[in-house]
């Protein structure tokens, strides 16, 4: 072994016992600094003769190689430690809670309207709006409810003036009335909205909430207001089929008028929606009496049509599984966040209307 | 309207089981709201136990015990029996029922300051023996039974309660139903039962119906049956009137119900010997008093219809009796009452008294005119026949004929309706056997309506017919179409929907509260607007409409922070009222935020967390934040230095406030409201298409700057004057630090903002932006008065 290859053993040595940084960087600089090693051994090559240099030269290169190669991978092995040992003493239980965040809601009642619009939006129904303060000919007289009749009787409600003239709306058909008298016929359109009636019990608030509907356009039959409903009533409880029935029954703005009733069973304690053998009532309908649209300036000799009036609230019990009614407005806050909705649900035809 | 299947068998012919009849009802619009087993009148007296017997505190001879009477429902009865003791099985009659040894109807009552709900019987009020010393004692083989009735159920009937929808006033009698039943081949209409009263004396009592404005009656028919033998009545019509749930009074009492149920035609009978002189029906005079039937003193106002004699009003017409002539049961001599009253007149009399009964609900919905006679004839067969004595020849007074309404009838209307074809030959068997009249006229039918069904105006009133009794299941389904004509949502309603979310998407719980409120706490919103108040308030605290979204929504919370949530956001989306009228109303958007004090963990909520909220939102509802001015001014209900309000500057529309609500209202809670309609459409935005995104790669650069400014200066302005200076380069200006203290002269502040400025053209070297802060100073010093912090 020469003296080269033994100053080359001992440099190997070295770095091979080291792990600190200072000490490599010490032999770096020892073996590659201006007079260190290697640049010593190059200038002994002029001294040699020509086959030597050759020789000389090429193993000084490789050794040079070699210890580069060394060092670093010694540098990257100390830094390496270092780092993972400084990681190490970071280390924290991220068993430990998040930082805190608020997962808002939606309330039920609102969910069911996006649902019931998105449903009706898909066979070309829009949505109208109207006031929840009304007069008596909307909410009454326009709807062929006659001053004094019992009819009226069905309807207990608020009103703000003494002569009965201003009211709260008792439904939301005022808002027919409304959207005919405003436009041109065919009409297809959804009201969602306030309802407000002076009754307070297990079952009944002073303030619940009505979906309108109506069609009104050249031939459009019982029939029609059949399939709408039954479409609505499927897509709406996300079921195949339906067990629905249509009853006679009378409501002043439509005849001949029906009420629809839909079949359940109790499994469980749970309400199970579209079969079984009991009945619950759900909706009223009808064709929309010919004096109405006489009251609302549309030609009931060219053009007839249903509407349709839902409890909404009702639906949103009966899908959701909510057992009581005024707990819609109680804004317990152990209530709207158990029942409500993640704001991201929005209820979409292409996504579905629920998660 | 209730009736049992064997009142029915008396019109109907009928081999249809009960249960196929309850089917068919629902079937045809005559609604099936309860079945229950007939009572009879001791089905109230129930198997009970004594759970407890005490002493009662206020006297020694009586005990205090509380009964369990079935379905774990425990009552407290006062008791005089020497046997009453813990765990007794005994019979319990609950208020309402009648005692069958003295008729003495038991009622909530106080003994010596403790309130028994109802007694404890002895063998001897229920006159099973003469033993009256204790209660009864019934064995252990009770103990199971306990709230079943002790008699048992002895009629096996069951009472059908049916829901009548306010046009079918003939089917509140049990032949309209069974006409109905028989109409859809359910059985075949009886005749009724030919009556053979012998008229044989006379009816030599004057009756008159004046000729008053708006006079109520229209016909007044009568008959005088005289030498009567009034009794209680025979069991068959006990039962039935047991069955309506109606206590039997007496005989003569039982007939005139039992036929307006049986016909729907209500009757009165007066006490002959108890009018003065003559019958005169007129309307009341201010301030006449009639005592009625049901033991009410009612002072009349002027032109209600009464029937009155010499002395005054004995009744109101078509409404309720008075006492002063009514029967008894020693009563002699009767006249029975069949009169037509005005639907409407009648209504507002009763509505006007606060007045119900069955005769008023009749009259009200619509009597058929034509049944005087009939319901005479049936009330005096069955009077005769019961108690005895002579019937006169009757007497009908009468002021208008009713003639039926013919309606043109073209049958073809009826498959344009409800789209399936029905022969013109079944409509004709339908609407003849529920007793309409048709002839065929060519294409079409002239019909005759019955007087008994004033429902019934025009041709689409036949359709319902037909298809009511044809069945509804008929009609067959039409898939809807799946075209659109407008689309789903307006402006607006987009907003609204996406405003909704927007909140909800921050942390807020949606809540939704009544749109009225306490007057007490809507005070404190209300600010210019008038209180609309609601004239029948369901309750003193929801008594006006809300001026704001506030008073609920901070109710609420408060409620939810007495059940220990102490950081709570909610919020409502809907109308806040701004005038009594329909429309005068907005739609707000309110969001609430509170947070515990208590807690370290997080910085203490402040006011620029609940803007930040309202900020975000408003820009995902598409404004711009340079479209944004705020003020500092705000409604009295927001903490006055610690909140503002925002403004679009492009249409100075206030969309919204935000801040600390004022703290006399509630503590340390803060609050924003958004306009919604506020939010108008811009016009450049129905324009989808967006102008091409252009950016500048050269070098940005931040210069920090600190001024010390006047404390009123808002930062607004500051970054105002600095952003005009030249909008090419400064890019923005963000305020990092506002400082009052130490080293800053008293009623100054100090600003420390960070500038960033970027060319689109060249990168900037040194002297630009020397150039440009020195501007920045410039400008800030002579526009604000600031100074430079050194």
């Amino acid at each position: 072994m020469s003296d080269f290859e033994k100053k080359v053993l001992e440099f190997k040595n070295k770095l091979d016992q080291t792990q600190d940084i200072k000490l490599v960087e010490t032999i770096r600089s020892e073996i590659f600094g201006k007079n260190g090693f290697i640049n010593q051994e190059f200038k002994r090559i002029g001294s040699l003769s020509v086959d030597e240099k050759k020789n000389f030269a090429s193993s000084i290169n490789k050794a040079k190689q070699e210890l580069q190669n060394i060092i670093r991978s010694k540098e990257n092995e100390v830094l390496n430690k270092e780092l993972n040992e400084k990681l190490e003493k970071e280390k924290i239980d991220v068993t430990l809670p998040e930082k805190e965040f608020k997962i808002g809601k939606i309330h039920p009642v609102s969910q069911v309207i996006d649902e019931i619009s998105c449903i009706f939006s898909e066979i070309g129904f829009s949505v109208e709006e109207g006031p929840d303060v009304e007069n008596d000919y909307n909410n009454f007289t326009a709807l062929n409810t006659p001053e004094n009749h019992p009819a009226k009787d069905m309807h207990d409600t608020f009103y703000l003036d003494k002569n009965m003239k201003t009211l709260l709306r008792t439904h939301t058909s005022p808002v027919q009335v409304r959207t005919m008298l405003k436009g041109k016929p065919p009409f297809k359109i959804i009201a969602p909205g306030r309802t407000y009636r002076s009754d307070s019990d297990q079952t009944h608030t002073p303030m619940f909430h009505q979906l309108e509907g109506l069609h009104i356009d050249k031939n459009i039959n019982m029939g029609h207001l059949k399939g709408c409903l039954n479409y609505f009533i499927k897509e709406f409880f996300e079921v195949k089929k339906i067990k629905m029935r249509f009853r006679p029954s009378h409501f002043p703005f439509t005849e001949p008028s029906a009420e629809v009733d839909i079949g359940y069973r109790i499994e469980n304690n749970k309400i199970i929606i579209g079969e079984g053998d009991k009945w619950l009532e759900i909706l009223g309908c009808g064709m929309v009496h010919p004096n109405v649209l006489k009251n609302c300036k549309v030609d009931s000799k060219i053009y007839q049509g249903f509407a349709f009036g839902i409890g909404i609230d009702r639906l949103a019990m009966l899908k959701y599984g909510i057992n009581d009614l005024r707990s819609f407005f109680e804004c317990d806050y152990r209530w709207l966040n158990y029942y409500g909705f993640d704001p991201l649900d929005v209820p979409t035809n292409y996504r579905g209307l629920s998660r | 309207m209730k009736f049992t299947k064997d009142w029915l068998d008396i019109h109907l012919k009928s081999k249809k089981k009960e249960s196929q009849i309850i089917d068919k009802l629902n079937n045809i619009g005559l609604e099936v709201e309860k079945i229950e087993p007939v009572k009879n009148e001791l089905s109230d007296f129930v198997i009970a136990k004594i759970i407890k017997a005490s002493k009662h505190p206020n006297a020694d001879r009586l005990k205090l015990c509380e009964v369990d009477t079935g379905e774990n429902k425990i009552v407290k009865v006062v008791c005089g029996a020497p046997n009453a003791k813990n765990g007794l099985l005994t019979i319990y009659a609950p208020p309402g029922s009648v005692i069958p040894k003295n008729g003495m109807k038991l009622e909530v009552s106080k003994i010596r300051g403790e309130t028994s709900y109802g007694m404890l019987c002895s063998e001897s009020e229920l006159k099973l023996s003469d033993e009256s010393e204790g209660i009864i004692e019934l064995n252990s083989k009770n103990d199971n039974k306990i709230g079943k009735p002790y008699f048992g159920n002895s009629n096996k009937n069951n009472v059908i309660e049916l829901s009548i929808t306010p046009n079918r006033p003939d089917c509140l009698g049990v032949r309209g139903i069974a006409r109905d039943l028989a109409a859809c081949d359910f059985g075949e209409l009886k005749e009724l039962k030919k009556t053979k009263l012998n008229k044989k004396i006379k009816h030599n009592f004057k009756v008159k119906i004046e000729k008053d404005k708006n006079q109520a009656c229209y016909v007044f028919g009568s008959c005088i049956i005289r030498n009567i033998k009034n009794t209680e009545s025979p069991g068959w019509l006990k039962n039935r009137i047991l069955a309506l749930g109606l206590r039997p009074i007496s005989a003569v009492v039982d007939i005139t119900n039992y036929v307006m149920f049986d016909l729907n035609r209500p009757l009165h009978a007066y006490d002959l010997d108890k009018i003065k002189n003559r019958i005169i029906v007129r309307n009341s005079k201010k301030g006449e008093i009639l005592t009625a039937l049901d033991n009410n003193n009612y002072t009349l106002e002027e032109n209600m219809c009464v029937i009155a004699d010499d002395e005054g009003p004995l009744g109101l017409g078509g409404i309720i009796g008075g006492t002063r002539s009514g029967t008894e049961i020693d009563t002699k001599n009767i006249l029975i009452e069949s009169a037509y009253f005005d639907p409407e007149i009648t209504r507002k009399t009763a509505k006007n008294l606060d007045l119900n009964s069955d005769a008023k609900f009749r009259f009200e919905r619509g009597i058929d005119p034509n049944s005087i006679e009939s319901g005479l004839d049936a009330a005096a067969d069955l009077i005769i026949s019961i108690c005895g004595g002579e019937v006169s020849k009757f007497d009908i007074q009468q002021n208008r004929k009713f003639k039926p309404l013919e309606i043109n009838f073209d049958p073809s209307i009826v498959t344009k309706t409800i789209g399936i074809k029905v022969k013109s030959n079944q409509i004709f068997k339908i609407l003849t056997k529920l007793g309409f009249n048709l002839k065929k006229k060519g294409k079409i039918f002239s019909v005759k309506v019955p007087t008994w069904r004033p429902d019934i105006f025009g041709e689409i009133d036949l359709v319902e017919e037909v298809i009511r009794i044809m069945g509804l299941e008929n009609i067959k389904s039409i898939e809807p179409e799946k075209n659109r004509i407008k689309p789903t949502l307006n402006f607006y309603q987009k907003h609204f929907h996406l405003a909704q979310r927007s909140v909800a998407s921050k942390g807020y719980f949606e809540t939704v509260t009544w749109s009225f409120t306490d007057e007490n706490l809507n005070d404190n919103f209300k600010e210019e607007i008038d209180t609309i108040k609601i004239v029948n308030p369901i309750s003193s605290d929801l008594n006006v409409l809300r001026n704001s979204l506030y008073p609920n929504l901070i109710f609420y919370m408060e409620k939810n922070s007495k059940r220990g949530f102490d950081d709570q956001s909610l919020f409502e989306i809907g109308p806040v009222f701004t005038g009594k009228k329909p429309g005068e109303q907005i739609t707000v958007v309110c969001g609430l935020k509170r947070q515990s004090v208590s807690d370290k963990q997080h910085r203490q909520m402040d006011v620029f967390e609940i803007k930040k909220d309202l900020v975000q939102t408003l820009m995902e509802l598409g404004i711009n934040k340079d479209e944004f001015k705020i003020e500092a001014k705000t409604p009295s209900y927001y903490h006055p230095g610690i909140s503002g309000s925002i403004y679009s500057k492009r249409y100075n529309l206030l969309l919204g406030y935000f801040g600390e609500l004022h703290p006399k209202i509630t503590k340390k809670t803060f609050g924003f409201e958004v306009l919604l309609e506020n939010i108008v459409e811009y016009k450049s935005r129905t324009n989808k298409v967006k102008e091409s995104l252009s950016f500048s790669d050269y070098q940005k650069s931040d210069r920090d700057f600190a001024f010390v400014v006047d404390k009123q200066i808002n930062a607004q302005n500051l970054i105002e004057v600095i952003l005009d200076i030249d909008n090419s380069l400064i890019k923005d200006v963000k305020i990092f630090d506002v400082y009052e203290g130490e080293n800053i002269p008293s009623g100054k502040k100090s600003i420390a903002l960070k500038v960033t400025i970027q060319s689109d053209y060249k990168t900037l070297n040194e002297n630009d932006l020397t150039d440009i802060s020195n501007k920045i100073v410039n400008s800030v010093e002579e526009k604000i008065g600031a100074k430079l912090r050194s």
